[in-house]
């Protein structure tokens, strides 16, 4: 059943709406799928599509409820904008928003409410049209104790336990985590773009976990992994950004092992045909993020490696 | 008057990005001005503008303190003013959300940690601040509650109003509130416009600073000292909050620092197609309008006025 979240006048014949699919069969566990929070990550909409799907052809398999909310920033998607347009405020810093608050964080305020006291949400996200990442999933420290064992139900290879900042409370899952409602932030693939094999590798592990929590009837076909990578530790992760202005080339594709003077890729000056910069791997490690825009400023993010314990 | 430059970045295909810093003065870091940060931020950049004006021409008639330098940065972030985008326009992230910044970070981190080494170990910090509401303001002067800030000391600047906020998360990567955190006395002085220039208002923006200055034994005036009001201290939590029962066009009905009576109109929502007055946005105190909203359409829930209710 489609139900609205919260809706509000638009100023010329346009009703602004968050709407989502609640699909519930008997009495058991809720869980919660949101994205579309940042207009430019469209990952998450075959996922909700491929998790509709499944339960409109299987609702007798469900056992409990599950809330399908595609688009938190409803107009960012319809016009491939990252923030909300304008307001040009990125949704997920406003967060749990404020009742008596402007528009926007009245809505803020009215997701967070529809979510809170929901077993589990997870929050699928897709980088941005800068970098592509493989499937992983995010925790803050303070939480990673509540979301590590979930996560690893999910099923997805990567689980980045990081550091709390305090300008990531404004997020929703922070939120959401700090006031007793577990969320998942689920990070993959590129702004912009549907990766299909990725798409449907999170559904396995969404059915798995909706299974493990009781909510779905059986496990799904392909099981996840068990190799999962737990990666956790303020040195864990070696950042690599641009140390130069200009167009950054690299052959290179991200969920590759990498290794220490290995060359990820190069920043050039077409007007002149020089190498600006050569990029070299400081570390062995698996490269889980590369940039795929090729324009840099000094201090563009190009990739991310993750450092095997044994080399840190 | 001494020009250097603070930051300086190169950019792929445009001119390189700097950032410029006009100093006056060759003693101990004393005061600080910060402009624009945000592309749309003119009436700030104006501001800082007339500052360095006024400045050299009391640096010439030798009305500066000796044991002071005063430094002004007129434009914190020129790339995003010349092509009119509020954000770092590559990928629009907001330079003054990355304080204290971190050279090695990603792009504004690296801005931001530019501009605070520069900035980070003067006395008294003054931004020029805006909004991110679009709109229209009484200038004050605005301090974030940090457990450092000085109330008394804002009610130099003769405003009428000194506000004071209580930070949410995302403001403790604001200038303003890692100025405080390093020890420097950080003041946000809004100028009532962001993306148009309104003289009068940046005039009063400038005469506060000039009133801090003198007060502050900066700067000896040549005038007779001018008296000015006692502020009014107030936190946002005390303003009233008016938003938009209906969405339309939007027409106002006053102005900024105007003093309404309760009952007295504000505004009128029109309906955008068939042109008559779908609500009408009154007054519900007696109270000075603190901020309006300048846009001329509305969603429902839009944040219309601010108020401070008179006691």
């Amino acid at each position: 059943m489609i139900q609205t979240v919260t809706s509000l006048e638009m100023p010329v014949d346009e009703e602004f709406r968050i709407v989502k699919n609640h699909l519930t069969n008997g009495k058991g566990k809720r869980i919660c799928l949101v994205t579309g929070t940042h207009g430019d990550e469209l990952e998450g909409q075959y996922v909700c599509f491929l998790l509709a799907k499944m339960i409109n052809e299987n609702m007798h398999k469900l056992h409990g409820t599950v809330d399908i909310y595609p688009a938190l920033n409803p107009l960012g998607i319809d016009t491939m904008q990252r923030g909300v347009p304008a307001f040009d405020l990125d949704m997920n810093r406003i967060f749990p928003g404020n009742f008596r608050g402007s528009m926007i964080e009245k809505v803020a305020h009215d997701i967070y409410t529809d979510l809170s006291g929901a077993d589990l949400v997870i929050d699928i996200h897709a980088s941005n049209i800068f970098l592509r990442e493989i499937p992983q999933v995010r925790i803050s420290e303070m939480s990673a104790d509540n979301l590590v064992p979930y996560a690893k139900t999910l099923g997805i290879q990567f689980i980045w336990i990081h550091q709390a900042a305090t300008v990531l409370e404004a997020t929703l899952a922070h939120s959401l985590n700090s006031t007793g409602t577990p969320c998942l932030v689920v990070e993959m693939g590129i702004g912009g773009r549907i990766s299909h094999s990725m798409c449907n590798h999170l559904l396995d592990g969404i059915q798995n976990l909706m299974y493990e929590m009781g909510i779905w009837s059986e496990p799904p076909a392909s099981l996840p992994a068990n190799d999962i990578i737990v990666c956790q530790g303020p040195d864990s992760v070696h950042f690599l950004n641009a140390q130069t202005s200009g167009v950054f080339v690299t052959e290179i594709h991200n969920d590759m092992i990498v290794h220490k003077g290995q060359s990820v890729g190069q920043i050039i000056q077409p007007l002149t045909g020089k190498v600006l910069s050569d990029i070299v791997c400081p570390c062995d490690g698996l490269l889980f993020t590369i940039r795929t825009y090729p324009i840099v400023y000094e201090g563009s993010l190009l990739g991310r490696i993750y450092k095997y314990p044994e080399t840190k | 008057m001494k020009i250097q430059t603070i930051f300086r970045m190169p950019s792929p295909y445009r001119d390189d990005f700097r950032i410029k810093a006009y100093t006056f003065g060759n003693g101990a870091k004393t005061l600080c001005i910060v402009g624009s940060m945000r592309g749309d931020e003119i009436q700030q950049q104006y501001v800082a503008g007339c500052m360095v004006r006024l400045l050299r021409v009391a640096e010439e008639r030798n009305l500066l303190a000796d044991d002071v330098s005063i430094s002004i940065i007129p434009c914190a972030n020129p790339s995003s003013v010349n092509i009119e985008k509020r954000f770092w326009a590559l990928d629009g992230t907001d330079i003054n959300r990355m304080f204290p910044g971190y050279e090695q970070g990603e792009t504004t981190q690296r801005i931001a940690s530019g501009i605070f080494e520069f900035v980070k170990d003067f006395r008294y910090g003054i931004q020029l601040a805006s909004y991110y509401l679009p709109g229209n303001f009484l200038p004050h002067v605005s301090i974030i509650h940090t457990k450092f800030e000085n109330v008394d000391e804002a009610q130099l600047f003769g405003l009428p109003f000194v506000v004071v906020n209580d930070p949410k998360p995302f403001d403790t990567v604001l200038l303003n509130y890692n100025w405080q955190i390093w020890d420097t006395h950080a003041y946000s002085i809004y100028a009532g416009t962001t993306d148009v220039i309104d003289q009068e208002m940046s005039q009063k923006s400038i005469d506060a600073i000039g009133r801090f200055m003198i007060a502050k034994g900066i700067m000896r005036s040549e005038d007779a000292e001018e008296s000015v009001a006692q502020p009014t201290i107030v936190s946002q939590a005390e303003m009233i909050n008016i938003k938009a029962p209906r969405a339309g066009i939007f027409m106002l009905r006053c102005t900024a620092g105007q003093q309404v009576k309760s009952g007295e109109k504000l505004a009128s929502i029109m309906h955008p197609c068939e042109g008559y007055e779908i609500c009408s946005i009154n007054s519900p105190v007696d109270a000075t309008v603190f901020f309006l909203r300048n846009k001329s359409i509305c969603f429902q829930n839009t944040l219309l006025f601010r108020l401070i209710p008179r006691c």
